[in-house]
């Protein structure tokens, strides 16, 4: 029970402050609200037993890869959105296009409903110590691709921020 | 709820009572910190400290208190307001969170109650503590770009860019301790510092780990932005860096804060490098829950004390020697400190 209404109350924050990111004029504003998405997706991932996948969600997603957006928002002193009048083609695809799809993930869902099961508090494993195993074990030739994958991130950046000499 | 060997209601009041205790106690020390830092910077520089108000000085800190509240509280008109009122609270309240995590003492029994002397005893405690630091680093960010001034704005990129370096080699000075302890629960690190090789040299991790805790403690120096790295908030710098534009109690807020987060990473090295609590435990019942909170409250002091011997001694580092010191030697370091750690662990079983 507890359980449940934790999960509402954060699933709530998160997609408020999904709505706030995108209707906020001052992109300071949206990320922030980012902020307090990445903060709740880690609460969930806490109500499944993931504490470590939540602690690293905080410590890398929220604490660092939105530091550097707000960053990047500061440095480039992004000022407020302009508001533009709205586009009627947008309107005349847009609106029924939302609805369509929003009908089909609701018939996906209820279909769906029957094969699943909830996940109750600690269900999924997941301490340091198994993640550990499994990303040395089973997945390591996935991690260490990954690792190159970034390393290559981290040297394109580096070649495109470098001053020409 | 899990809580223990409590039942619900004991539990939720010891919890309530072990709250207040912990933030009266560290908002007491947070404010004698300063009191202590004026008194021994003093005397480092050969003059006397505050010595006015109360014997000692010791009175200062009420006094500064006061003055605090009483100071016009000065909203200019051209900041953010939202952001610029948040800042502040955000940096205490964060600096405010981490002792709910660090172990004081052993175990006590008061009033027939079992209780550990701590808040609460999590398994991740050392990863939210991380958090806990990354997240305050907007604090700094916010502060200096909604005050909409230059001076602000600079000093808190400056802050910022250096508190997310040094945070990566926190991190990883840590990983030694983690390989060594087996678990990120504060209680169990320092469980696993207990006892003494030839019945004299306690086990502690300063003695495994050196390099560890000298990459610790520098990296804890520059996330505190305290001298040698406090080019983001010194005066003949940037007026006063990112907090130019606070007055009054929003001032106060990012000074106790930053004094806050000392007595944090004070309290962590403690757990972390000298053992926590351990120490010679003797008499009746009382006097043996009391002593190990003794013996972990001196390595705090020695801890400020050693901070503020800092502060009194060295000059500071000019911006791009600390971003440089940040990554190309502390970082580079703290990796062959895991590298070497874990294989030497690894042969050994």
């Amino acid at each position: 029970m507890l359980h449940l209404t934790l999960f509402t109350i954060f699933g709530v924050v998160c997609v408020a402050g999904a709505v706030n990111l995108v209707a906020q004029r001052h992109p300071i504003n949206s990320a922030l609200s980012l902020i307090v998405v990445m903060g709740s997706l880690a609460v969930e991932f806490l109500l499944l037993g993931a504490e470590f996948v939540a602690a690293v969600q905080v410590i890398i997603y929220a604490g660092a890869v939105m530091v550097l957006f707000v960053f990047v928002i500061m440095l480039l002193n992004a000022g407020e959105e302009e508001h533009t009048r709205g586009s009627r083609v947008a309107l005349l695809f847009g609106v029924p296009g939302m609805l369509i799809g929003s009908v089909l993930v609701a018939w996906e869902l209820v279909r769906s409903t029957p094969g699943t099961e909830a996940a109750g508090v600690g269900a999924l494993y997941g301490s340091a110590k198994t993640i550990g195993r499994l990303l040395f074990n089973q997945f390591l030739l996935p991690f260490e691709i990954t690792s190159v994958l970034i390393l290559i991130a981290i040297m394109g950046a580096v070649v495109l921020a470098r001053r020409e000499s | 709820m899990p809580t223990g060997n409590l039942d619900t209601t004991t539990f939720v009041i010891a919890s309530i009572i072990k709250i207040v205790l912990f933030l009266l106690v560290l908002l007491t020390t947070v404010a004698y910190t300063t009191w202590l830092e004026r008194k021994l910077v003093g005397h480092i520089q050969n003059r006397w400290g505050p010595k006015r108000v109360g014997p000692f000085g010791l009175l200062q800190p009420l006094a500064d208190g006061l003055k605090f509240i009483f100071k016009e509280d000065l909203t200019p008109p051209y900041v953010h307001k939202y952001l610029y009122l948040l800042a502040p609270f955000l940096s205490l309240t964060l600096s405010l969170i981490a002792i709910s995590l660090i172990p004081i003492g052993g175990w006590i029994t008061v009033a027939g109650v079992h209780t550990a002397v701590q808040i609460t005893d999590v398994n991740i405690a050392l990863l939210i503590i991380l958090g806990i630091t990354s997240i305050g680093v907007y604090g700094v960010a916010l502060a200096g770009w909604s005050s909409n001034s230059k001076y602000s704005l600079l000093g808190s990129l400056r802050a910022s860019a250096q508190m997310i370096s040094y945070e990566v080699a926190l991190g990883l000075s840590l990983i030694g301790v983690l390989i060594l302890a087996g678990s990120f629960s504060l209680r169990e690190i320092v469980d696993s510092q207990a006892g003494t090789w030839f019945g004299f040299i306690p086990k502690w991790n300063i003695f495994l780990q050196p390099v560890a805790f000298l990459i610790y403690l520098t990296a804890a120096f520059a996330e505190t932005n305290r001298i040698p790295f406090d080019l983001p908030e010194a005066e003949s710098e940037l007026v006063a860096g990112y907090h130019t534009e606070y007055s009054s109690m929003k001032f106060a807020m990012f000074f106790m804060a930053e004094y806050a987060n000392m007595v944090t990473v004070a309290c962590l090295a403690s757990v972390l490098f000298l053992g926590g609590w351990t120490g010679p435990v003797f008499g009746p019942a009382w006097l043996q829950g009391l002593l190990p909170v003794i013996w972990f409250l001196i390595r705090v002091a020695f801890f400020l004390f050693f901070y503020i011997w800092v502060r009194g001694t060295l000059p500071r580092f000019r911006y791009d020697q600390l971003m440089g010191l940040a990554w190309k030697f502390l970082l580079p370091l703290a990796v062959a400190n895991i590298v070497v750690t874990g294989l030497i662990v690894a042969l050994r079983s």
